[in-house]
């Protein structure tokens, strides 16, 4: 009888461990348009790669706002505010628009879109979008950020160092 | 006498917030199903169009915000001239790209970008998914290159706690679910695509009139400076600088002017809050920051 209970308690134990395992193993999508993979928490972390708007990532572990992931090939660290555990489709399908409704799905360049973009420009053409475009090619790369932080004496916390 | 006690308590449920609103309202329309105030269909419809409200709002993707955000710019563009200046543009976007790091959200769809407005008022904006627009009038509130942090903070909290996305009037999102519920494909249809392009258009006029005219709701105001004191402890910079420069917007702001004078609480009030935030110390070390700051504004 005594063997039977322990038995089973260790059959919960490892139950409940496979359970833990599965549960960390969260499968995310990247809700940017691009994201890069470092090889520390941090955004002045070396760049191993980048995903783009849709790649899944496997969740390893987390450290703050930083998680450990995992892609084909590669493993590094991502800021959490580029993933989301929606599942990002990238092109619709019959199968999009059932999982659509349970709210656990997003569908790529649905909504408010590029589409959306050129009728309202057609429709306002005294709104003029240059100095937007102008402004997102304004992109400070992680260096020169550095570089700034290093010059004007700042001691951050963190994420920069 | 149903009717007066039930109705509203149903309004009441859609008036609360999406992640209890479709429990809610279940039970909500089950009430008055039972009493037999509304019949079986049309508890179904409040139900489905009430979950719509609330899934499409949590639904705004930063895709989409992003596309919002593009728009409310230029549209902010289309009646404030920007201000050409190489030097200036670089350092704003150094430094701004540098504190966005520091934000519980540093990753939008298509990043922070920082543009000077060729204004003497008193303004700075905030549309969805990061694009920041700061006047030179503004500007001239700024002393320090904290100072001027403590500006960009501020507005990077307004778009970390999605301020501009929450002026949009529901009823928008529902229209948009409405057109958006009948086909899942990509590309619309052209009576589609019209009706979709009117509700992003109402957005965005809901957004530039709340941020140009009336303003945010203090509450927001106040949510922003504290995130900006979250910011600029982390970036390394003394969240004194945005009570010094709100102390100099005070001396600056004219009465009655149609710039922060309108759109923002009275400084001293924002200063009292935040004094109640700050406990960390000024750094000693400011002369390097304040050199090329001094170099940038030069000739503003």
């Amino acid at each position: 009888m005594r063997t039977k209970r322990l038995l089973l308690t260790v059959a919960g134990v490892g139950l409940s461990t496979v359970m833990a395992w599965a549960a960390t193993a969260t499968l995310m999508s990247v809700q940017i348009r691009k994201a890069d993979i470092r090889d520390t928490p941090s955004f002045m972390g070396k760049i191993l790669t980048s995903v783009s708007y849709g790649d899944k990532v496997t969740i390893q572990s987390e450290n703050g706002a930083w998680f450990q992931v995992n892609t084909p090939g590669q493993s590094g660290w991502m800021h959490s505010s580029a993933l989301t555990k929606k599942n990002i489709v990238m092109k619709s399908g019959a199968g999009a628009q059932t999982s659509a409704s349970s709210g656990e799905m997003a569908l790529a360049g649905k909504g408010f879109n590029s589409d959306v973009e050129s009728q309202f420009k057609a429709n306002h053409k005294d709104i003029d979008f240059t100095w937007v475009d102008k402004m997102e090619k304004i992109k400070i790369p992680p260096p020169e950020i550095k570089a700034f932080a290093q010059a004007g004496h700042l001691d951050a916390q963190g994420c920069v160092k | 006498m149903k009717y007066l006690i039930i109705i509203p308590a149903i309004l009441g449920m859609l008036l609360v917030g999406c992640a209890t609103l479709d429990k809610l309202t279940e039970a909500g329309t089950g009430l008055a199903a039972a009493t037999g105030v509304i019949n079986a269909d049309q508890a179904q419809s409040i139900n489905k169009s009430v979950s719509a409200v609330g899934k499409v709002f949590e639904s705004i993707t930063p895709e989409q915000e992003y596309y919002i955000g593009r728009t409310v710019a230029a549209t902010i563009l289309s009646k404030n001239k920007p201000y050409d200046s190489r030097a200036m543009t670089a350092y704003l976007n150094t430094l701004g790209q540098y504190l966005s790091l520091f934000s519980d959200r540093p990753e939008t769809f298509g990043g922070y970008h920082f543009l000077v407005m060729d204004s003497p008022d008193i303004n700075a904006f905030a549309a969805p998914g990061g694009f920041i627009l700061v006047s030179r009038g503004m500007l001239r509130c700024c002393k320090t290159e904290e100072a001027l942090a403590g500006v960009l903070a501020h507005e990077i909290g307004h778009v970390e706690l999605n301020h501009g996305l929450q002026a949009i009037d529901k009823s928008r999102l529902t229209a948009a679910a409405t057109i958006l519920g009948t086909e899942a494909a990509k590309n619309l249809g052209g009576k589609d695509l019209a009706e979709l392009t009117k509700t992003f258009e109402n957005s965005i006029s809901d957004i530039t009139s709340t941020v140009m005219n009336s303003g945010y709701a203090r509450k927001f105001e106040f949510q922003a400076d504290k995130a900006a004191v979250t910011i600029l402890t982390r970036a390394g910079y003394s969240p004194n600088g945005l009570v010094s420069m709100l102390q100099q917007m005070e001396k600056n702001l004219k009465p009655g002017g149609h710039d922060f004078a309108k759109t923002h609480p009275a400084p001293q009030d924002r200063i009292a809050e935040l004094t109640k935030l700050i406990t960390t110390p000024h750094p000693a070390d400011t002369a390097a920051r304040q050199a090329r700051f001094d170099d940038t504004m030069r000739g503003l």
